[in-house]
């Protein structure tokens, strides 16, 4: 088990090495000159070379990457070409609503989708089961904005329950907080649902089909317990494990919701960016959100060691 | 247009198992669709959707990008069917417009990444050295959420729809890669495989002749779906400023430029949303509908 741990710990590494090579690699991926695109049309020449020192393209590949991951290491994330901030600075300051947007969203997500996909496969052929699933079909199929902009329409602005756009910061208030987070986390949670929702029904349906769950059925086991506590416990790991697959959904769907509702977040940080030609803070973002994406997955392989006694590896 | 081929081609597996009397192809196709409703559904609105975008200039559309400040943020009306923008450019002509954009993103990515994916997968699952290399860069590329790859290479890129097209293609392509890899590691322990190894068949030869065939089925499904997230990343890029320049009408450009507008003028952000996810469904049902026919026994669980 410990050995399983460690080991599962260990393989991670060389990934999220890859992971930051690739971002890294991202400058010389792109076609073109991005010393020059950043700079924006505008720039001198001299502007251009300076911009490409600044980003080490005028050394050799490998050394600039050396000297980058080492940085990287101790927690240097690079400097913002448009503010001279450190980026690693700019993100504390925005890592708050965008931490509560995706937390908040998880748990609404995971608390819907269950229960719907369970149903829908107890319920399978019924127009229970098919109005879940055109639901699902329908998550997937409306982009996030869409239904951003529709939520806010109806909610805030037609019955004007909810605050239209905007954060308030928890510090001055669970309430405030949560108002202003609703209307963001339904509409970032909806293709996550449909996500979960599927994968939920089609890993019940197989688990309804065992034997210990007929035999469950014959010893008179309440339907409620049948489901959530013999046949959901049993369906749980491919569960868990596309609630942490997903997560990849939430970041980039968080990135347009945030412009959506005025989130001050990392997404707002990152569309600035954009805007600016900021690419330091794009580097950073990418590289951040992507080294928490492979240690919440990581976080849950462990999980299901522990939950999970059958799982030995 | 370009979906038609496709139908065609995907469903003659299907309807040659389903037909036990000899029947035209014609009336194969046609019991083709009736048994499976949503590929028809699906396509059906793909089609429609094509045919908007080949004939946007015979829809009753003017320049879609001919700007008149005298005439802006009109409501809709009967001389303007979906109203004017803030530059007042027609919306309905530039919405009609914007289906080419779309769907030659979607169907160039989708097109794309399936090549590249195809030839990564089947070297990753042939030649033994180089496959823990190559799945440990797909891990990697793949820990980082596509449309945050996609926004990193076009904020170093000038926005075009060439570079859309290849920085969406690159987030997807590790995707298709590691199914074609799966695929091929699955089939080579077959008998029929290793038989005609043992005959003496070159490599090019087991690819062609064995195992590509094989990987068409898994791949036209997944064709279908990174075609989906191809258009919503596409129309995400634009509506955040990283995508194809903004006079170029695009759905996800026109309600970017309703933003400002949105609580005063919401039918400018309305009418590119219902197209988008129109169209966006119509590929997510025909990609249903292919997973079901091609592969019974995925059809009963998802």
């Amino acid at each position: 088990m410990l050995a399983f741990v460690v080991r599962r710990i260990f393989t991670t590494i060389p990934v999220m090495a890859f992971v930051a090579l690739f971002v890294f690699s991202l400058l010389y991926i792109a076609p073109g000159d991005p010393a020059a695109i950043i700079a924006g049309d505008q720039a001198s020449p001299a502007d251009v070379e300076r911009i490409r020192a600044s980003l080490g393209l005028d050394r050799p590949y490998l050394v600039r990457f050396a000297e980058w991951s080492f940085r990287v290491l101790q927690g240097d994330l690079g400097t913002s070409i448009f503010t001279s901030l450190p980026v690693t600075q700019l993100i504390a300051q925005r890592i708050e609503p965008t931490l509560s947007l995706m937390v908040l969203t998880l748990i609404f997500a995971v608390v819907v989708a269950v229960p719907m996909g369970v149903v829908a496969a107890w319920k399978a052929g019924t127009w229970i089961d098919k109005s879940a699933m055109a639901f699902a079909v329908f998550g997937f199929s409306v982009p996030v904005f869409v239904v951003g902009y529709l939520l806010a329409w109806v909610f805030a602005l037609k019955l004007d329950w909810l605050p239209v756009q905007g954060y308030t910061p928890i510090a001055q208030g669970f309430w405030p907080w949560l108002k202003n987070l609703i209307l963001p986390s339904v509409t970032l949670g909806l293709v996550y649902i449909a996500l979960i929702a599927r994968i939920t029904r089609a890993t019940m349906l197989e688990v309804l089909q065992q034997d210990y769950v007929r035999t469950a059925q014959a010893k008179g086991v309440s339907q409620k317990d049948v489901l959530f506590l013999h046949s959901l416990k049993n369906a749980a790991v491919p569960i868990v494990t596309i609630i942490g697959i997903g997560i990849a959904l939430l970041i980039g769907g968080a990135v347009v919701t945030e412009s959506v509702f005025a989130i001050p977040g990392l997404g707002r940080l990152t569309v600035d960016a954009i805007l600016r030609r900021d690419y330091p803070v794009i580097q950073g973002v990418v590289l951040m959100f992507s080294m928490v994406y492979v240690l919440v997955n990581l976080l849950i392989d462990l999980t299901y060691t522990l939950v999970d006694p059958r799982i030995r590896y | 247009m370009t979906a038609q081929p496709s139908v065609a081609a995907s469903a003659a597996p299907g309807a040659e198992q389903a037909a036990s009397a000899p029947l035209g192809s014609a009336a194969r196709f046609r019991r083709y669709l009736r048994r499976h409703p949503s590929v028809a559904i699906g396509g059906g609105l793909l089609v429609v959707m094509a045919l908007i975008g080949i004939f946007a200039p015979l829809l009753g559309t003017v320049d879609p990008t001919a700007i008149a400040p005298s005439r802006r943020t009109r409501v809709p009306s009967e001389l303007y069917w979906f109203g004017t923008d803030m530059l007042g450019r027609d919306i309905y002509s530039r919405v009609i417009y914007g289906a080419r954009v779309s769907l030659l993103v979607g169907f160039s990515v989708a097109i794309l990444s399936s090549v590249v994916g195809l030839a990564i997968g089947l070297f990753a699952g042939f030649i033994r050295w180089a496959d823990g290399v190559i799945m440990r860069i797909i891990d990697g590329m793949m820990s980082i959420p596509p449309i945050l790859l996609a926004i990193a290479l076009m904020a170093l890129t000038r926005g075009s729809i060439e570079n859309v097209i290849i920085a969406i293609t690159i987030a997807e392509i590790p995707r298709v890669a590691r199914l074609v890899r799966g695929v091929v590691l699955s089939l080579r322990e077959q008998p029929y495989v290793e038989a005609a190894v043992a005959n003496g068949a070159r490599v090019p030869r087991i690819i062609w002749r064995h195992i590509l065939p094989n990987t068409f089925a898994p791949m036209s499904v997944q064709a279908t779906y990174i075609c989906a997230s191809a258009m919503i990343v596409e129309a995400i890029l634009s509506f955040i400023g990283a995508g194809v320049p903004p006079a170029t009408p695009s759905w996800g450009n026109i309600m970017a430029e309703g933003r400002a507008l949105w609580q005063v003028r919401p039918h400018i952000i309305l009418f590119p949303a219902v197209f988008l996810s129109l169209t966006v469904l119509a590929v997510n049902l025909l990609g249903d509908g292919l997973r079901d026919s091609l592969d019974p026994r995925l059809a009963k669980s998802l």
